[in-house]
C-alpha cells in the first residue's frame, strides 16, 4: 500500500505492505538509522520514535497505521532542544544504543510536564531500558534541560 | 537524589571533559554493526540443535526445495580447525557429529531476502539422538555417573592458608551456611552481530559488535585457515558488552567468515534477534557454595572455609578464569589466618557461561557476605562491628599470603560509607519502623570488598600489552590500541591520559578505530584493564613522543599546542618517523603461584561498603531499595563523571542481580524467559536514590594512582540488599534473585505465613 506521512517536517511518501514495521520502514526505505532494534517486542525503547507527538515503539506499530501521521526521530529533534546538550554535559550517553529513544521519551516528558519532579521523570522514562548507565547521568541530563541547570 | 548532584557537582569541577563518542550517539548517527550500509548483503542464519546433549544422526536439506539461490555452510566447509580458539580447542564452530548441549551451531545459511531465509530453514531437517541424562545441576553434574568430561570437572583450585581443621577445633562460634546465585543476563541493549566482507586486495574483512578483536582475529585464523594477513577485524560501535562480548563474538565471526567464504565475494551480515541472543550466548556463571565460618567470642574470624562451585556450561570457555578470580576474592577483604577455598568449575549441559562483569567475585563474595551476617547474628554482634574487628590493616597478610602494604583502606572505607549512610541512626528507625503496624518491614544492610583489577597473576605477563602512538605531520596524535569502547568510556579516558601526559588539548589526540590492520595488540577489553594497565602503557608512550620530539625535533621543555606542531611537521618533512611504542613491563614484585594460589594476585586492590536500605512489603514480599550508598576507594578518578557513571550503572546490575533478574531454564537447559517480556532488569521506576562516595586514598597500577572500578558495583549490591531483605523479615535468604514468590516460601518455612 502507499502511506503518506509526516517524517521530521518532511511530506513522504511509501509503497510498502500495510503490515510493515514502521521501525523497518525508517531504517530501510528511508535509512534513518538513529531508532535501533533491542527487542523486537516493545519492551526496550531503543526504537522509540514520537508519533504525534506521543512516544511510541515503531517496532510495534505497522505502517497500514501512519498515514496522515507526523513522525519525529532523533534525525529530527530540532538542533537546539536542551536535551541534545544536557546529554552530553551529563554524560547520559554511555554505549548510546539507547539514547535516541531515551531522548525522545525525554522530548514527549518535557512536553507534558516542563518542569518534571524526579518521580515524573522515573515514570516518564520506565518505557525505555538502559543498561549502562543505572539512570543517573540521565536524570541529570533531563533535570538540567528542564532548569537549565544540571544542578537546580 | 540531592545528594547525588551534589556529587555531580563537585566532579564536574575537576576533571571531567566531554566524552569524545557522546555528540554521535546522542545525534544518532554512531553505526553500530546493524547500522552499516551494505550492498548486496547476504542476512544468515544458523541452524541449531535442539536436545541438550546428543547426536546428529542426520541433517537433510528438502531435496524438493530449491537451495541454488542459498549459501549453506556445514561442518565438511571448514577449511581450518573446527574449533573455537579460546583456553582449549573443545567447542566446535559448527558440530559434526556430537554435541553438548542445545542450541548448538549445526549449520549455517544465507541469502538476500531474510524471509527467504525463514521459509528455507523450515526445508532443514534435524534428526537427532538426545543424550539419555544431561544434567543441568551443580551438584547432580558432580555426581553423575556418565560425564561430560572426566568427573564433570574442568578446573578445580584450592586457595590453602594456616590449618582450617585445627582452628575449627578451637573456634567458640561457628556457622555453617550453603548459598546460590542464579545466572544473569549481560543484558545489552544491542544484540550481537558481524558482517564479513572480503575487500578487493582478497584479505576477508569482518566487523561487529566486539570487545576483544585480536580474540576474534586468531579464532578465525583457526578456523579459516587464512593468513592473518588476509584476516581484518574492525569493532564497530559497541552497544554494550560487560562481558557478554568477549568470546562469543568470535563464534560469530566465524560463522559469517565460513558463509562468505562461499558467498562468491557478497557481503554476509549475521546478526542475532534477542530471543536467539539470549538463548545461545554466555550468561554469568551460577554458583553453589558451601560456607563455613568461626570466630572467637570477640568476633574474631578464626577460619574462612568455602567449598565454591560454579556452572560451566558445556564447554571450558572462559571458566578456570572466571573461577580462579571467584576463588581469589572469595575470602573478602579480612584478616583470618586458616583460610581454605576450594574452586570447582563443574560441566553440565547447558550453553556455556562466561565473563559477565565482576568475572566469578560477585558469587563468591555474595556467599561471603551473606555468611558474615550470620556470625554476626550469632554472635549478637552488629554486622558493621564483625567487619570493623576483621577487615585487613596496613602491614596484614591478605588471604593470598601477601602482605598487605600501604595501599589498603577496607577500615577507612567502611566508616565513610556508616557515615554518608547514617546506618546506626537508619538502623535505629527503621526498628522502630518495624515495630509499628505498618505495611512495610525495612532493614538495612551492607557488604565489604575488594576487587583486584587487570588480568589474575601473571596473566599480564603473558598478554605482553602493546601500544603505539603515532604522530602526524599536522600535530595531531593518534592512539593505537586493542581495546574497546563499548560504553564504558575507555575512548575518552584514553584519550584524556595521553593529552595530558602530552600536554597537549584533547582535541589534538585521537583514538583510532579498533582496526586490527593497523591497532598493535594491547590485550582484550576486560577487568578494567583498559584504564588500568593500558592507559598506564599509553602515559608511558606519551612520555616517549615527547622525549623523541625533544631530542630529535628540539622540542622545548614546556611548548604549545603550535609547537608542537611545528615540530611535527617538521620532523616529519625530514623523514623522521613520529611512531612510539610502550610494552607492558611487570611490577618487579609481583610475584604469583598459579598452583599454590599465594603471593600477589592483583598489582592493587580497590575497597568498597556498600549499604542497601530496602523496604518489604509485608502482603505482596515485594523488595524496593529505599536508598543505597555505594563508597569506594579507587586510588584516582582519571575522569570522575565517567566513574560516577560506571558505578551507577554497575550498582543498578547489582540490584537486578539481587531481585529481578532470574534465567529460567527449560527442560533442554536453555534459557526459558527469552524475552525482554519476562526477563526482568531495572528500569527508571524501579530505582531509588543512589548516593556514590569516591576516596582517593591509595595508589593504584594506574595513571596517577588510578584503579580498576568497573567491576566493584556489581560485587556489593546483592549481599548488601540480602541482608537488609533478612534483617527486614528476620528469615534467612541464601539465595538470589531474592523475588517475591522465594520470600514467600522462605517466610512460610522459617516463621508461619506471619507476613500475612
Amino acid at each position: 500500500m502507499s502511506v503518506k506521512m509526516q517524517i521530521n517536517g518532511q511530506e513522504v511518501q511509501v509503497q510498502a505492505p500495510p503490515a510493515s514495521r514502521l521501525l523497518d520502514v525508517l531504517r530501510g526505505e528511508l535509512g534513518l538509522k538513529g531508532a535501533k532494534e533491542g527487542c523486537g517486542e516493545g519492551e526496550c525503547g531503543a526504537c522509540a520514535v514520537l508519533v504525534n507527538g506521543q512516544v511510541v515503539n515503531s517496532c510495534l506499530i505497522p505502517l497500514g497505521q501512519m498515514d496522515g501521521a507526523k513522525i519525529v526521530t532523533i534525525e529530527g529533534v530540532p538542533g537546539d532542544s536542551p536535551l541534545l546538550q544536557s546529554f552530553h554535559d551529563c554524560a547520559a550517553a554511555q554505549c548510546g544504543i539507547c539514547t535516541p529513544g531515551m531522548i525522545l521519551a525525554a522530548t514527549a516528558l518535557l512536553a507534558e510536564h516542563p518542569q518534571p519532579t524526579m518521580d515524573e521523570i522515573r515514570w516518564g522514562l520506565s518505557g525505555n531500558l538502559c543498561r549502562c548507565t543505572g539512570y543517573g547521568r540521565i536524570y541529570e541530563a533531563v533535570t538540567q534541560a528542564s532548569t537549565g541547570d544540571a544542578h537546580g | 537524589m540531592a545528594k547525588l548532584l551534589e556529587v555531580a557537582s563537585e566532579m564536574e569541577k575537576k576533571n571531567s571533559p566531554k566524552r569524545v563518542d557522546g555528540l554521535s550517539k546522542i545525534y544518532g548517527k554512531a553505526l553500530y554493526v546493524d547500522d552499516i550500509p551494505l550492498n548486496g548483503v547476504l542476512h544468515a542464519s544458523t541452524i541449531r540443535s535442539s536436545c541438550a546433549g546428543g547426536v546428529v544422526e542426520e541433517l537433510t536439506f528438502d531435496p524438493t526445495f530449491d537451495w541454488t539461490p542459498f549459501v549453506v555452510v556445514t561442518a565438511q566447509d571448514i577449511p581450518g580447525l573446527n574449533a573455537i580458539k579460546m583456553l582449549e580447542n573443545d567447542q566446535p564452530v559448527l558440530v559434526d557429529r556430537v554435541f553438548r548441549h542445545a542450541g548448538e551451531p549445526l549449520a549455517l545459511l544465507a541469502h538476500s531476502d531474510r524471509g527467504m531465509l525463514e521459509t528455507a530453514l523450515c526445508h532443514v531437517h534435524v534428526r537427532e539422538t538426545p543424550l539419555a541424562h544431561p544434567v543441568f545441576e551443580i551438584d547432580e553434574a558432580l555426581h553423575a555417573e556418565g560425564t561430560i568430561i572426566p568427573d564433570n570437572v574442568y578446573t578445580d583450585y584450592l586457595l590453602n592458608k594456616g590449618d582450617v581443621e585445627q582452628a575449627q577445633k578451637n573456634a567458640e562460634c561457628f556457622i555453617e551456611e550453603r548459598l546460590m546465585t542464579s545466572s544473569q543476563e549481560q543484558l545489552y541493549i544491542e544484540p550481537q552481530g558481524m558482517i564479513a566482507v572480503f575487500q578487493e586486495d582478497g584479505v576477508l574483512r569482518i566487523e561487529g559488535s566486539m570487545q576483544c578483536p585480536y580474540y576474534v582475529l586468531d579464532a578465525l585464523e583457526q578456523c579459516t585457515g587464512l593468513d592473518k594477513d588476509k584476516l581484518r577485524v574492525v569493532q564497530s560501535t559497541t552497544g554494550g558488552a560487560f562481558g557478554g562480548k568477549e568470546d562469543y563474538p568470535s563464534m560469530i565471526a566465524c560463522h559469517a567468515a565460513l558463509l562468505a567464504l562461499k558467498a562468491g565475494g557478497l557481503p554476509v551480515k549475521l546478526i542475532y534477534e534477542r530471543g536467539e541472543d539470549l538463548r545461545v550466548t554466555p550468561k554469568r556463571h551460577p554458583s553453589r557454595s558451601l560456607v563455613r565460618l568461626g570466630a572467637n567470642r570477640e568476633g574474631e574470624l578464626q577460619f574462612i572455609d568455602m567449598d565454591f562451585a560454579i556452572d560451566g556450561g558445556a564447554y571450558r570457555t572462559l571458566s578456570p578464569v572466571v573461577l580462579s578470580r571467584g576463588v581469589i576474592h572469595a575470602p573478602g577483604p579480612y584478616r583470618c589466618a586458616n583460610i581454605r577455598v576450594r574452586g570447582r568449575a563443574v560441566a553440565t549441559n547447558h550453553p556455556p557461561f562466561g565473563a559477565f562483569r565482576g568475572f566469578g567475585a560477585p558469587q563468591s563474595i555474595f556467599a561471603l557476605e551473606v555468611a558474615m551476617d550470620r556470625l554476626a547474628a550469632k554472635l549478637n554482634m552488629d554486622p558493621a562491628e564483625l567487619r570493623r574487628k576483621n577487615l585487613l590493616h596496613r602491614g596484614d597478610v591478605s588471604p593470598t599470603g601477601d602482605l598487605v602494604g600501604e595501599d589498603c583502606f577496607a577500615q577507612e572505607i567502611l566508616e565513610a560509607a556508616l557515615i554518608a549512610s547514617h546506618y546506626e541512626e537508619r538502623r535505629d528507625a527503621f526498628r522502630h519502623w518495624n515495630a509499628a503496624q505498618h505495611n512495610t518491614l525495612r532493614g538495612i544492610g551492607l557488604a565489604t570488598f575488594a576487587h583486584g583489577a587487570g588480568f589474575t597473576g601473571n596473566g599480564e605477563l603473558y598478554l605482553a600489552s602493546r601500544v603505539f602512538l603515532q604522530a602526524h605531520a599536522d600535530g595531531q596524535v593518534e592512539i593505537l590500541c586493542s581495546n574497546t569502547e563499548m560504553g564504558q568510556g575507555a575512548a575518552t579516558t584514553l584519550v584524556q591520559i595521553a593529552a595530558d601526559a602530552l600536554q597537549l588539548p584533547m582535541e589534538q589526540v585521537h583514538l583510532a578505530q579498533t582496526d586490527t590492520a593497523r591497532v598493535p595488540n594491547s590485550g582484550p577489553t576486560v577487568a578494567s584493564r583498559t584504564c588500568m594497565v593500558v592507559g598506564d602503557l599509553i602515559e608511558k608512550a606519551a612520555q616517549c613522543l615527547l622525549q623523541k620530539l625533544r631530542a630529535e625535533g628540539g622540542l622545548s621543555q614546556t611548548f604549545t599546542s603550535a609547537e608542537f606542531s611545528a615540530v611535527c611537521f617538521r620532523m616529519q618533512e625530514s623523514g623522521k618517523d613520529l611512531l612510539v611504542t610502550a610494552s607492558y613491563q611487570p611490577p618487579v614484585d609481583m610475584l604469583w603461584d598459579e598452583k599454590s594460589f599465594t603471593g600477589r594476585a592483583y598489582s592493587s586492590y580497590a575497597w568498597a561498603a556498600y549499604i542497601a536500605e530496602v523496604e518489604v512489603d509485608k502482603l505482596t514480599l515485594e523488595t524496593r531499595v529505599l536508598n543505597f550508598t555505594a563508597a569506594q576507594e579507587i586510588g584516582h578518578a582519571v575522569h570522575p563523571q565517567i566513574v560516577q557513571g560506571q558505578i551507577e550503572g554497575g550498582v543498578v546490575q547489582g540490584i537486578g542481580y539481587a531481585l529481578y533478574e532470574n534465567v529460567l531454564w527449560n527442560q533442554f537447559g536453555v534459557m526459558a524467559n527469552d524475552r525482554l517480556t519476562n526477563y526482568i532488569i531495572p528500569t527508571t521506576a524501579d530505582i531509588g536514590p543512589l548516593q556514590v562516595v569516591l576516596m582517593e586514598k591509595g595508589l593504584g597500577a594506574g595513571p596517577k594512582g588510578a584503579k580498576g572500578v568497573g567491576e566493584l558495583p556489581m560485587d556489593g549490591p546483592a549481599p548488601a540488599i540480602v541482608n537488609a531483605i533478612q534483617q527486614a523479615l528476620k528469615i534467612d535468604v541464601a539465595q538470589i534473585p531474592a523475588m517475591p514468590e522465594l520470600l514467600l516460601d522462605l517466610s512460610r518455612a522459617q516463621r508461619g505465613s506471619q507476613c500475612q
